[in-house]
Parts: C-alpha cells; structure tokens; sequence
C-alpha cells in the first residue's frame, strides 16, 4: 500500500503540522503517514539569505521512503527558485514531492500581529495547493479554487481551502484517484 | 487555453532554467528549456514558441542578445524577454532596440512574471482568434466557395477573381436576396485589398441628410448635434472596399455628390474645408433597373456611367434552379451545427417542392425557408411537410390569362422579353428557344427596345 506523507523540517511548530496533515488526510481520504526531516540547512543561500526550493526537493526525492505515493513537506524557512524573490511553495507537476513554506504565510512577516487563525488558513490552501500539483493539476481559472495561482497573500486570502468542482473532478478522474 | 501555448527558457544555469520551466509548467503551459543559445536557435528552427525567456549572459559565444537576434531572424513576432542579473540601463536599452518584448531583472517578483506571461498570452490569443477569423470570413467571401454550378454564375465568379486587383468601379445589379453583397465581398477578399477594411452603406436605410454626413463625415459643429469630428465611411474605407448598397435609391444632391467623388477622387466633410482623398474602391448594387430608372430621369446618366464601369448582373435563383439542391444542402449542412439540430437531408419530396417554387426572395429566402424547417423538423431529414409554409405563402398557380387588349406585337414583345431573361441575355439560345433566327431576333428586339 502506498501512502501520503506530511513531513516537516525541525523547526516547524508541531501544533500547524498536526491541523495541515489532518485537513490534507481530510481532503485526500487517508491514510496519511507522518515524517521527521531535520534541518534544511543546507539549502541556505548567504546571499540571498533564504533556501533554496530546489536542493530541498532534490533532498526530498533521495530520502522519500519505499511507500510513499507523494511525499509533501512543510517548512518555515523562506523558499526561492533563482529567477524569483520568493516562492509560497514548489512541487513537481504529477511528480512525487512538494514542499510549502509557512514563512510568508505568517502575519507577522508583514510586520503585523500574529493571527493564528489566519495563519492556518493560508496554511491549509497553500498544503491543497501543492499537493494538487503533485496528483498533476496545474493552475485553475477560478480565482476561488485552491489551486489558482496567488502570488500574494492576499490572493491566497481570496481562495477557498477547497478545490473547485472542475480540479475536484480532475482529481477523481487521476488513475491513482485521491487516495493513495 | 494555456496548453496550447509553448514557452522555451534559455539559460546555461540548470538550476536556473528547469525552476523557472517547473514554475510555468504549474500554470499549465508546455516548457522547453536550452542550455545554450545554439540549442535554443536550434530549437526555434523547429517550432515556434509563444514566448522565450532568454538569459543575457551566456558562455560560448552567443550571448542572449546574439540568441534573440537569430530567433527573430526564424520568427520575426516571436516574444522574446530578456533576464538578467546585472541592470544596467545600456543593456536593457540595447535588448530592447534589438526586439525584446521585456527585459525582467531576477530574481523577479512572481507576481511581475506572471502578470507579464498573461499579458504576452492575452495578446497572443487575441491575435490568434484574429487570424482565424479572417481566415474565415476570406473563406465564406471567397470566390472559390460560392455555391453555384450554373455557368453564368461560374463566369461571375471567374469575373470577381480577374477584376479584384483592380480599381475601376463595379456595378452589381439583381434583384433582392441574390447575393449582391457576398459578389462584392468576394471582389474584395480575392484582391490585394483583402486585408484593408470592406466598409459598407446601406443608401436605403438613411435620411439624406444622414446618408451624407454618414458617407462624408462631418465636421464638429456643422449641424446641430455634431458635438464633434466624424470620419465618414470613405475615409474608413480607407484603401480598402467601399461597398453602397441600394444606390438607386439614393437623392438627386447625393447623385451630384458621388459624381464628384468618382470624379475626383476626392471630398469634403460635411461643413468642412479641407479636401480629404478617397483611395477606397466604389462598388454599388441595386436591386432596381438603373438603365431604366436613368431613360425615366430618376438617375443621373454621368453618375451611371461613372459607376457601371464593370457590371455585373446577377441571376435570380428561379433563372439557375440547378443551384436550389446545392444551396438547400449547404444550409442544412451549415445551420444543423448553428441550431444545434441533427438533421443531415434533404427528403426527395422537400426537394421538388424546392424546386417547384419561385423564390422571389432568391437565395435569401431559400436560406430563410431551410432555417424554419429545420427549426419545426423531428426526424434526421427535411420533408415535404416541414416546408408545408412554403404552399401557403407561394402565390396561387393559375393559368395565364392573356389581358384584353393584347395585340399580337405585345404579346410577341412580352414573349421575347420573357424568352431573353430565361435564357440570361443569351441571343443565340433565345433565338433557337423561339425558333427564330438571331439576326430576326435583334431586328424584334431592337423594334420593341428591349432590355438585354
């Protein structure tokens, strides 16, 4: 049997890991295995002083267990791909790992107040989104779809954390279905 | 449809080329990459890609600029944006002088890219459906796809793809629904005006005053309600196709004003006093006998002339019934995807009750007649009942009655008339139609004065 797995870098707040991997479980139909990775370190660009999207998912790749159908991580380290200032999160499209960075999704990297609850939120979409793109879906239309593209939080905050009925569908009709 | 649209990166990083590619595969859009610009040249020689994000700096000897040099020499529209690293004002200015569409200094924020490939996309897709408009708007005007198989129809067509280059004036006569407009689409999509506008005015449908200033122009404040300038359909036309419908229905001052244009090439907009050039061509219709209307003093003769440089007459659909099964299948053919119906025939039955009426609404009406049909029809073919409309509106058949009076000159008069346009002007077939022969033919003709 193959399974999802949420892992999650070191640092990442135990209590966010538990709700993202629940709402994933929930949207994909479980059974969803959890996954310790320990530091990203090693993708740390001193120059830009943020990781690099692509060492993590090449390291994801090399230690992605036996079972696991898609494998996505979690991260509070800011990502980013050389050509952009950041990115939310990266997968590869129909591929096997993904990764979201909860850092930009944080109301206080704007220098505002904290907000859990909308923290979570951001966090939720941004876990539905990835993921779609790992069971292949690309961008959708619908501005309130999960997986529309926000280049912003704002436009992250306009989402529903729901696929909309085409993506919903799209997803059913994948040979490996939801569930993994 | 993002899918069909493909993009090529080009950077000598890997590591660079492939996220940026990943990042733009997760919008939906089929990316390439090039290590070099050599591969990326090679790759432009073999399909061309919507846009092409292009690195400047690149080893090997051909940096981005020499790239998108030689990929616009294989694709002169291509879109092309330049990344760089370095932001100086001399580079952005020397990549755009050679044709960048954008010049984008990484890292760049998300929203920047992809704000500028929805825009660069939004263009294309517009250009896109451009084209394939054109395309099909050249194809339904084009000479090759009138339906007819009657031979005078044939001489036409043949006759539109000789004049279309030209810019003498054409003159298209016959009567309502025979396709005077479709001619003189066809004239201008055959000719090297295909790609200039075809502008045209229906004379019947406007006041005079309003047909003026509809055709000239008129100048801010020269009537009132003329809150500004108004180019007028000649100055549209451009160097393109001005096409006047219904002209011999047009007032004698208007008459006076096209002579002048005709004559001059030139006019001036209403309450206006600068000359403006017409460098459109002029082709007119009517449905009315111009010839005659100018013997009763209702047209002007010069005007006449001016416009029946090229004539072309068009047969009613009762003179090439031949054409009726064709036309009958091509309507349904053509409104059984428009209406969304699935009917692919016409039934025997259907057919002779076609052929058997008149059509005094020519092609128009045929057209109109398979569309109600269509509309009430149940089963996959078109039946002698669907056109059941067609008996109660045809007027009733009843057999000639020779009006009182008649000596036996008008009735030979009215027989030759008769005899001439069945055959379409042809002397020799109207002459062996009557058994006569020809020279005796235009001895009659010219004793009764005749219209040919």
């Amino acid at each position: 049997m193959k399974y999802l797995y949420v892992a999650a870098t070191q640092e990442v707040e135990r209590e966010a890991l538990a709700a993202v991997t629940a709402r994933v479980a929930a949207e994909f139909g479980g059974p969803v295995r959890g996954m310790e990775l320990g530091s990203v370190d090693f993708a740390f660009d001193a120059e830009r002083r943020q990781y690099g999207s692509i060492p993590v998912l090449d390291m994801l790749l090399r230690r992605c267990p036996q079972d696991a159908a898609k494998l996505l991580a979690v991260t509070e380290r800011d990502l980013f791909i050389p050509v952009l200032t950041f990115v939310f999160g990266q997968a590869q499209l129909g591929g096997r790992v993904g990764v979201v960075s909860f850092a930009r999704l944080r109301q206080e990297f704007y220098g505002l107040a904290a907000n859990r609850e909308i923290f979570l939120e951001r966090a939720y979409k941004e876990a539905l989104h990835e993921t779609g793109h790992l069971f292949g879906l690309v961008h959708c239309a619908e501005p309130k779809c999960a997986m529309s593209l926000a280049t912003t939080v704002r436009q992250i905050d306009l989402k529903d954390d729901a696929f909309c009925a085409a993506c919903g569908t799209r997803l059913r009709r994948k040979p490996e279905g939801t569930q993994v | 449809m993002k899918t069909h649209w493909q993009i090529l990166v080009v950077d000598d990083e890997e590591v660079m080329c492939e996220s940026l590619a990943a990042w733009l595969r997760e919008d939906g859009y089929v990316v390439d990459t090039a290590s070099s610009g050599r591969d990326a040249v090679e790759k432009a020689g073999l399909r061309d890609y919507a846009i092409y994000f292009v690195d400047l700096k690149m080893p090997g000897g051909m940096d981005g600029i020499e790239t998108m040099m030689q990929i616009r020499r294989l694709h002169p529209e291509a879109s092309i944006i330049i990344i760089t690293a370095y932001a100086t004002v001399d580079t952005a200015i020397t990549a755009m002088k050679e044709g960048a569409q954008e010049y984008i200094v990484k890292p760049c924020n998300p929203e920047e890219i992809s704000l500028l490939v929805n825009r660069i996309i939004k263009v294309k897709n517009l250009q896109r459906e451009n084209t394939i408009l054109r395309k099909k708007l050249t194809r339904q005007y084009s000479v090759h796809d009138v339906i007819s198989k009657n031979p005078r129809m044939q001489e036409i067509m043949a006759l539109c793809g000789e004049i279309a280059s030209l810019r003498s004036t054409v003159l298209i006569q016959g009567e309502s629904g025979t396709g005077k407009e479709l001619v003189a689409r066809a004239i201008h999509n055959s000719g090297d005006r295909a790609s200039k506008p075809f502008v045209a005015v229906s004379c019947a449908a406007l006041a005079e005053t309003l047909l003026e200033s509809e055709l000239f122009g008129h100048e801010k404040g020269s009537f009132t309600g003329a809150n500004q300038q108004k180019r007028g359909k000649f100055e549209m036309a451009g160097a393109g196709t001005i096409f006047l419908d219904e002209i011999g229905d047009i007032s004698p001052k208007l008459q006076v004003d096209l002579l002048r244009v005709l004559q001059n090439r030139s006019f001036y907009r209403v309450g206006g006093s600068e000359e403006v050039r017409v460098d459109a061509r002029v082709v007119a219709a009517t449905h009315v006998n111009l010839q005659q209307a100018v013997a009763d003093g209702n047209f002007r003769d010069d005007l006449y002339y001016r416009l029946n440089v090229i004539e072309i007459r068009i047969p009613p659909l009762r003179a090439r019934r031949e054409d009726i099964p064709l036309l009958a299948h091509h309507f349904v053919e053509r409104l059984s995807h428009e209406l969304g119906k699935d009917v692919s025939e016409v039934g025997e039955g259907a057919l002779r009750l076609l052929l058997d009426h008149n059509w005094p609404g020519n092609v128009r009406e045929l057209e109109n007649a398979v569309e109600r049909a269509m509309v009430t029809c149940r089963g996959p073919v078109l039946t002698e009942s669907d056109f059941g409309f067609l008996a109660q509106t045809a007027a009733p058949a009843t057999a000639w009655a020779v009006p009182a009076g008649m000596t036996m000159q008008d009735m030979e008069k009215v027989l030759i008339a008769a005899t001439i346009e069945r055959t379409q002007g042809n002397i020799k077939e109207a002459a062996s139609v009557l058994g006569i022969d020809r020279s005796t033919l235009y001895e009659k003709i010219k004793k009764y004065e005749i219209q040919r």
